[in-house]
């Protein structure tokens, strides 16, 4: 849809509102509705119109598949750091209060960095989905045409 | 605005978006072309957000409008790209199909006999852990937004098992989608222009 003016340039001005809101969704939730699952879907949302608008190929350029699996593992992996942190500091597994000296920092500073890793997970989850069923039209379409 | 008055406008605005859904339900049920459909779920997802934040339940209806509304309909619409635009239309009437739709449904408005009037205060949902959350869950964490505390403290392990759940999901999407096609069945025509 890159011939389209006016989508084109109303998608430039969005996305970065989009991913901006995304943000605030992740780094906000713990005050006003929000968290890392909304967040990441938000997320996942503006990079697929920016593959709607631009195309799959300009897309991977900013973030190829690669870097999508290993941001996914990243994210599960950030939220069980935390849990294992909180063992070897001293308590129980996903037990934040050993984490920090203060009892609310260390809470918050737990729910931050595990809705973080949950936003990551699920912000690469999406994108990975819909990259893949991207990817599969033109397969399906290649396929089709050693058949004939 | 006197509490009388908000709360009667309130109910106004629950029976508008509640007689919507129902409009959009028919509407979905009744449509052939799928794409309409998607996008009428797109709609009813939009609704129930509607009423969510109607009932203060901020938390959901965000995630409703994201989810619901936002990606899921991305992402069946990018699933329509690879599969047939119209639903194949079988003749007759199932009615099996319908017997059963109509008695779980008289069922379930049955059991709705049998439950606690809505918002009692001693109905079981505030008089177990509710309470507890609703008291400490400032005081233990420090954080204002009661369901973050919940979902990321108090049920941690809750939360990074669907965080597996997600990554699961994505992997298994991979695994099924990155195999290059061998043959196609092969479509009747009108699926294949429909594309």
């Amino acid at each position: 849809m890159r011939e389209h003016g006016i989508l084109r340039v109303v998608a430039r001005f969005l996305i970065p509102l989009i991913m901006l809101f995304g943000l605030y969704i992740q780094f906000h939730g713990d005050y006003s509705p929000g968290g890392g699952f909304q967040a990441g879907v938000v997320f996942a949302a503006a990079w697929i119109l920016f593959v709607l608008i631009y195309g799959l190929e300009d897309a991977l350029k900013v973030i190829p598949e690669r870097a999508m699996f290993v941001l996914m593992l990243l994210g599960v992996l950030i939220y069980a750091a935390v849990g294992i942190a909180g063992v070897l500091l001293g308590g129980h597994f996903l037990d934040f209060y050993p984490l920090l000296p203060g009892k609310h920092a260390a809470q918050q500073f737990g729910i931050i960095t595990v809705e973080l890793g949950v936003g990551l997970t699920v912000a690469t989850v999406m994108m990975l989905v819909f990259t893949q069923f991207a990817r599969r039209r033109e397969l399906l379409a290649l396929a089709e045409d050693e058949a004939d | 605005m006197d509490r009388r008055r908000s709360a009667a406008i309130e109910v106004l605005i629950d029976i508008a978006l509640l007689f919507l859904l129902v409009v959009v339900a028919v509407a979905v049920v009744r449509m052939r072309d799928l794409f309409a459909s998607v996008m009428l779920f797109a709609i009813y997802s939009l609704l129930s957000a509607g009423l969510f934040a109607v009932l203060d339940a901020g938390d959901v209806a965000l995630t409703e409008a994201a989810v619901g509304a936002g990606i899921s309909t991305l992402l069946v619409l990018a699933v329509l790209t690879v599969a047939r635009r119209d639903e194949t239309i079988v003749p007759g009437n199932n009615w099996p199909a319908l017997i059963v739709v109509v008695v779980t449904g008289a069922a379930l408005i049955w059991a709705t006999l049998d439950l606690p009037e809505f918002g009692a205060p001693d109905n079981p949902v505030h008089t177990h852990v509710a309470p507890y959350y609703i008291e400490q869950a400032y005081p233990d964490m420090g954080v204002p937004n009661m369901v973050a505390a919940v979902l990321a403290s108090y049920r941690s392990i809750d939360t990074i098992g669907e965080a597996f759940v997600i990554l699961t999901a994505g992997l298994a999407v991979w695994a099924l989608l990155s195999v290059r096609p061998q043959r196609r069945r092969k479509l009747p025509p009108e699926g294949k222009d429909a594309r």
